[in-house]
């Protein structure tokens, strides 16, 4: 039905070649093709390669409306020169490939590095740490913990994962960690 | 302790290590003015590509953590090397790569035969993966039973049927047992012969017994010796044996396989990974909750379940300075309370004995055979197995207040009891049915080994008492639904009564649930070897309850506020039903091996004992094979056997520990090196100053 006609509307190299590039299936990659070329208004529907959907319009999709994530995601896969945040469909195909199933842990525990570092220093710091744990826990003044909670908790956080001891968590204290966490893989997933 | 923040920011972004991690980043994400040149524009960010080609030429371009553009040029740079290799080299490559291709087409292809995936993917986006993963083990255990039951069809009773119909000139032979009286082989089931009130039919189908005796369901049904399928000799008593190992080993093999595969446990660290904080933050957000208001109540869950954390460890804290009184005052509260719990563990077991005796010894009784009283009487011991598996948890979860654990350790002692209490019952319950059994006061069972009179077909009557609870089983969880849930939904949102409202909604406890098909699967595993059909019934009523829980889920309970995390992971279910399969390897064995096997109906007539058909077999091989089986049998072989495992167990210990200090080495001089390259920097810009 729908997945035959988008068929048609991806030349089969470019297929083959997102195949390659991504963790993702051919059914998997026409889905994508399909729910993004929903988020285009209708006239730039034909040169879906080349156009770029604004954020706003990104964050409408169901599997990134309820996630606390949600504008870090954007910002992390965004290539765009402008810095808006706004995703082409190989972002989004990017995206879609390191949320999926096959992607391999190094992969996905390096974009979750990325993800969390929200001011893109490079490091984890108790900064970082402070606002991932308020992401967690819901944007409400309520429901946040209190600064003596949130000061053990990072104690904790930064005990268990800073080898180093310099008070920061680097890409490879992450992996690390995460490499040893049961519940990461079957988390941090998103399919279409 | 030098403070940290004293080190300058400008000389740790020149270090090596965080250029490379700045690198990999991509440099298009570059944000601040290059230091010493590097990374800015999109040209020296290829060129930095191109300068890590070591680390690049092993991983296919997908595996880097890159933008799409800077993949392909990877990609591009990686075909470019593979011009210059010879020939061999470049086909290897090429026929790779057309097989992983192949390889991912029929994985997409074979993802839409998954049952259930639509399915399974809308309760994640709604409740996220603990409750998903119970409906996963749901699906696993129909696939696992509907492949267990291709399995005994296809070597029991096909050729027993195409046998009997003369297919493919296949006959059948029977061989009269010798040296056996004849007392014992009288076996006459009722079969319903005549005209009976449709009420018998009804009765029958609930209890195993009448009608249903005399079909495929039940091994007693199977009188067949040997079947001639033109000119080749069939053994239906070995292949009955052989497909009983054969769903065991192959159930125990699956479980084995699925834990590994999500499980990549590092056993080095000491701590429990489920309980690290790191996991609980880093990977405690569900990325797949699609409804905002699963993801309201994630955020409350993940809220509380940190906060009950952090107040754990002060707990432990305060547990740690408790004084020599207060210790020994709560030891002997908890030695009490064991006593208790024991206690009511032995009531529960006595009264299933108890019952069990009662029932087997009112339910021959021909007088009223056909009055719904009969009925309750063989229903009495599911009954009795039912309510102890629902008081049980709630008297154990009620009395471990008192022994003040820190709660992860409450939560996990309680489902341990639990676990405990609802695998022994069926253990007690078909202990009772073999002391009826071999029930031998004043010599009722002298000719035969068994109480013939009784049980003239032993195997057939514990088939049905499995079959019994498993169809009881079934009826408890529809009524539940039915009869609990839905009006408690509907007296909740329409009464507004305060005693309703404080008994509130509901909350879908995956442990209770999980638990509760672990059961009845393990009910499964002991009754097929007796009833070889069963399979078929537990796939069917897996198919249906999968549906009436998601019905029930989806309008009347809401998730847990409070989820259990290490018990809603796969690994918990799966640890749980090894336990039950391992617990079925013990009636099945002294069954199979240890009590005489009925002479008056079955396949193993002729044998002592149903394990005798294998030396049987044996003893027809030529001399070699048997010489060579009987040695493995033999203590010449065992305990030098035992003794070599033994070495090797020590020898991987010792290189556990091994790998253990050389960690933990290595990570004592990590934090020595850091030291000093802060220590060496804060000096550099001393001197620069």
């Amino acid at each position: 039905g729908a997945m035959g006609g988008s068929a048609s509307l991806i030349p089969r190299d470019l297929l083959s070649e997102y195949q390659e590039l991504t963790f993702l299936s051919k059914q998997e990659i026409l889905l994508a093709y399909k729910r993004f070329s929903e988020l285009l208004p209708k006239e730039e529907r034909e040169n879906a390669f080349s156009a770029r959907v604004p954020k706003s319009q990104i964050l409408t999709l169901p599997e990134l409306r309820a996630n606390p994530f949600q504008h870090r995601i954007c910002h992390v896969f965004s290539t765009s020169e402008t810095r808006d945040d706004s995703m082409s469909f190989e972002d989004f195909l990017d995206m879609l490939s390191v949320f999926s199933d096959s992607a391999t842990s190094d992969v996905k525990s390096h974009y979750a590095f990325r993800i969390f570092d929200f001011d893109d220093d490079g490091t984890l710091d108790r900064k970082d740490l402070e606002q991932l744990v308020n992401c967690l826990t819901g944007q409400g003044e309520e429901s946040r913990l209190t600064s003596a909670e949130m000061e053990q908790l990072i104690q904790n956080i930064l005990e268990e994962s800073d080898i180093d001891k310099d008070g920061t968590i680097n890409l490879s204290e992450f992996q690390h960690v995460v490499s040893r966490s049961p519940d990461f893989a079957s988390s941090f997933k998103i399919v279409l | 302790e030098e403070p940290h923040g004293a080190a300058p920011v400008d000389f740790l972004q020149e270090l090596p290590s965080y250029q490379s991690a700045r690198r990999r980043r991509g440099g298009t994400q570059d944000r601040r003015p290059a230091l010493l040149g590097t990374a800015g524009s999109r040209g020296t960010a290829a060129r930095a590509l191109l300068q890590d080609r070591d680390e690049r030429t092993d991983r296919p371009a997908r595996e880097h953590p890159k933008c799409m553009a800077e993949k392909r040029i990877i990609r591009n740079s990686q075909q470019a090397d593979t011009e210059h290799l010879s020939k061999w080299q470049k086909w290897r490559r090429t026929s790779s790569k057309s097989l992983k291709k192949a390889l991912s087409e029929i994985k997409g292809l074979s993802s839409y035969l998954v049952l259930w995936r639509h399915d399974i993917h809308n309760i994640e986006g709604k409740f996220g993966t603990g409750i998903q993963s119970y409906f996963s083990f749901l699906r696993f255990l129909v696939l696992l039973n509907f492949i267990i039951f291709i399995l005994m069809f296809s070597f029991v009773t096909l050729p027993t049927i195409i046998s009997k119909y003369g297919v493919f000139n296949s006959t059948v032979a029977y061989i009269s047992p010798k040296n056996i009286e004849d007392i014992c082989t009288i076996y006459e089931p009722s079969g319903n012969k005549g005209l009976v009130y449709f009420y018998t039919y009804l009765k029958d189908l609930l209890s195993g017994t009448g009608f249903l005796e005399v079909t495929y369901l039940f091994y007693g049904y199977y009188s067949i010796d040997a079947v001639w399928i033109s000119m080749m000799r069939y053994n239906l008593p070995l292949a009955y044996l052989l497909a009983t190992f054969a769903y065991l080993a192959l159930s125990f093999l699956w479980i084995i396989k699925r834990s590994v595969e999500g499980f990549r446990h590092n056993l080095v660290h000491d701590a429990d990974p489920f309980q690290s904080y790191c996991n609980k933050v880093f990977a405690g957000w569900d990325f797949c909750i699609t409804d905002p208001n699963a993801a309201r109540l994630k955020y409350r869950s993940l809220q509380y379940e940190l906060q009950t954390d952090l107040q754990e460890e002060k707990l432990k804290q305060k547990i740690a300075e408790r004084t020599m009184k207060e210790k020994i005052c709560i030891y002997s509260l908890r030695i009490f309370i064991n006593i208790i719990v024991i206690a009511i563990l032995s009531g529960c077991f006595y009264s299933i004995y108890r019952v069990t005796v009662f029932s087997q010894e009112n339910s021959s009784n021909a007088d009223n055979a056909n009055s719904p009283v009969n009925l309750l009487v063989q229903y009495l011991p599911s009954i009795v197995i039912t309510l102890a598996n629902f008081t049980g948890p709630l008297i154990f979860s009620f009395l471990i207040r008192f022994e003040e654990y820190t709660p992860a350790f409450e939560i996990k002692l309680t489902l341990l009891r639990c676990v405990f209490v609802r695998l022994a019952n069926i253990g007690v319950l078909l202990f009772s049915l073999w002391s009826q059994i071999s029930n031998c006061g004043s010599d009722k069972c002298k000719p035969c080994g068994y109480n013939y009179k009784l049980y003239p077909c032993w195997e057939s009557d514990v088939g049905q008492e499995m079959y019994k609870l498993m169809i009881f089983d079934f009826i408890v969880i529809l009524a539940v639904a039915l009869f609990v849930d839905f009006p408690r939904k509907l007296l909740v949102t329409h009464c507004s009564c305060k005693l309703i409202q404080w008994f509130g909604h509901k909350e879908f406890e995956i442990s209770d649930n999980v638990l509760e098909i672990i059961y009845g699967q393990t009910i499964c595993w002991i009754g097929t070897f007796f009833s070889p059909l069963l399979p078929a019934i537990a796939t069917i009523k897996y198919f249906i309850i999968f549906y009436v829980k998601k019905i029930v889920l989806i309008h009347t309970r809401k998730p847990a506020a409070r989820p259990i995390r290490a018990s809603s992971s796969n690994f918990f279910f799966l640890v749980v039903l090894l336990i039950g399969l391992l617990l079925a390897f013990v009636p099945l064995g002294v069954s199979i091996a240890y009590i005489p096997s009925s002479k008056a109906c079955g396949l193993f007539r002729n044998f002592n004992t149903s394990w005798e058909v294998i030396p049987d077999t044996i003893l027809q091989f030529p001399t070699g094979l048997q010489q060579f089986f009987f040695g493995i049998a033999s203590e010449a072989f065992a305990v030098p056997f035992f003794v070599i495992l033994c070495i090797v167990m020590f020898y991987v210990i010792a290189l556990a520990r091994a790998h253990k200090r050389v960690v933990e080495q290595l990570r004592e001089q990590l934090v020595l090196e850091s030291r000093d390259k802060m220590f060496l920097i804060r000096k550099i810009a001393e001197a620069q100053r």
